[in-house]
């Protein structure tokens, strides 16, 4: 991870709530271009906190958070597919680049052409409330590929889905960071979700969040349902998971 | 099970007017108490120009009081949902017009706009009864956009403007449409109340009708003018739910029948 340029730095940062509420003290963390980071931690710890920094929805009370190479596009996934009920699938994806004053037809196409990457050409003009949940997160994703970012924000996206639904969206994930050539950051409380996808886990320890391992994984090219299988997938869950036990109980 | 649907009641009501008939003929009930229907249908059609007539006086007024109530309603809104001060100050206001009793403030306001212009005061008193549904159901509506998608748009740079037009106002949507429904009836009762309360200007209305004729005993002509009136209240709320089910029915629950 040295070796690559860094695209994010977040140098001592803390958050702490109006209600008095510290959810993240001292926090730095370098992020380098093309990595495929996740956070991992217990509900509560904070991971959603400081990917809301990232994002600039949030503002830190604490440190800085730095773009080295000037602040890139960004994309968001949410927990939630958040989808707007009103539009269909093709108008939920266009929204971006209707933001950002893109010509009409040119975000129709690009719009379509998102949707097919996620499998769902032919659903364009498909309303929320029909689809069902991991379609609606596959449209979620479409809309934050769609105005091409260079690196991706993602809450939990897939925590609400069923496994085989999980998993297929998994291997898309990786699909689409390495065709884009995409920096993730990847927030989830799941040890097998996170050793599957990643090039890198930072564990974060519990209130107030702060990390507690940074683990580097084997690149995630190519990975698929063999690799869940073999008995590497298993070491790397199980250190994974050991540096998580070991966060938890470093609570102070 | 349609078909059911219509045949029932209307079976009902054919059954309640044959009865009431009878019921009128056999203990030889006076007009002036309770008209027989035919005789209320009798009336109807002699009085059939000027109850149009009335009809149209009183339509015109409701149409006029419940679009000005739709847009000032929702301009209201809209201006609370972007200014927390415009709504501290105003809203309180509002409410102080909503609560008190439009019978009670009609004599004023005839006063105000003087008797040469009673249809002005009939505008008025209608609006205010309409206004306060659709300002309030909008204002709700504008403030219960998800956050994660007002996140989304900020983080895509939306102006203000942006998120009012994309976001805001089709979550409102549904809470306006369900905002119409009731203020397309309150428009209504509104006017009729004020005919009652203010008389009438030079043109005669339904709510001027029924008081003339309840003055005159001819209570045939009160039955149709009110029967008139049951028409018009039904027609509106058809129209507003045509008009719901139109804009919702591809996307919100509430107007998606479920498949079993």
């Amino acid at each position: 991870m040295d070796h690559k340029r860094p695209i994010l730095q977040l140098s001592h940062i803390g958050k702490t709530f109006e209600g008095g509420l510290k959810a993240i003290a001292d926090l730095s963390l370098g992020i380098g271009e093309g990595e495929f980071v996740s956070l991992l931690g217990p509900s509560g710890c904070g991971k959603s906190t400081v990917l809301r920094m990232v994002a600039g929805l949030l503002q830190p009370t604490a440190g800085i958070v730095e773009w080295p190479g000037g602040r890139p596009e960004l994309g968001f996934v949410f927990q939630e597919p958040t989808l707007m009920p009103w539009a269909d699938a093709l108008a939920n994806v266009r929204l971006p680049l209707q933001l950002e004053h893109v010509r009409r037809d040119e975000a129709d196409a690009r719009a379509a052409q998102a949707l097919a990457r996620v499998g769902l050409a032919g659903f364009e003009r498909a309303y929320p409330r029909a689809l069902s949940g991991g379609m609606k997160m596959r449209v979620s994703i479409a809309r934050a590929v769609a105005a091409n970012p260079k690196l991706l924000l993602m809450d939990e996206p897939f925590a609400a889905l069923d496994e085989l639904t999980r998993q297929a969206l998994n291997d898309d994930l990786l699909k689409l960071w390495a065709e884009d050539g995409l920096t993730v950051i990847f927030v989830t409380h799941s040890v097998f979700e996170s050793t599957y996808l990643s090039s890198r886990i930072v564990v974060l320890t519990p209130r107030p969040g702060a990390i507690g391992a940074d683990i580097a994984m084997p690149p995630p090219h190519g990975r698929d349902r063999g690799y869940r299988l073999s008995p590497e997938f298993a070491d790397n869950a199980r250190k994974v998971s050991d540096a998580l036990r070991a966060a938890m109980e470093r609570r102070p | 099970m349609n078909t059911l649907r219509l045949i029932v009641p209307v079976a009902l009501g054919i059954a309640v007017i044959v009865a009431w008939e009878f019921l009128v003929r056999h203990f030889g009930v006076p007009k002036f108490v309770l008209p027989a229907p035919s005789l209320i249908a009798a009336d109807f059609v002699q009085e059939f120009p000027k109850l149009m007539a009335a009809t149209w006086t009183t339509l015109r007024i409701v149409a006029l009081a419940f679009a000005l109530a739709l847009v000032s309603g929702v301009a209201g809104a809209v201006l609370f949902s972007q200014s927390r001060i415009a709504e501290l100050a105003f809203y309180p206001y509002a409410v102080i017009l909503q609560v008190t009793p439009v019978v009670a403030i009609a004599p004023l306001i005839v006063l105000w706009v003087g008797y040469d212009h009673v249809e002005r005061a009939l505008l008025i008193l209608a609006w205010i009864v309409a206004f306060f549904p659709i300002l309030s159901g909008t204002t709700l509506g504008l403030k219960s956009a998800d956050f994660n998608l007002i996140d989304l748009f900020r983080l895509y740079g939306a102006s203000r403007w942006q998120i009012l037009w994309r976001l805001r106002l089709p979550t409102a949507l549904p809470y306006l449409l369900n905002a119409m429904k009731i203020s397309g009836g309150l428009s209504l009762i509104g006017v009729i109340v004020a005919e009652f309360a203010a008389g009438t200007g030079s043109d005669t209305g339904l709510g001027w009708t029924i008081i003339e004729s309840g003055n005159r005993l001819h209570i045939a002509t009160m039955f149709a003018a009110l029967a008139i009136l049951s028409v018009l209240g039904i027609a509106i709320f058809f129209l507003l739910t045509g008009l719901e089910w139109l804009l919702l029915h591809r996307w919100h629950e509430s107007a998606v029948t479920r498949e079993r």
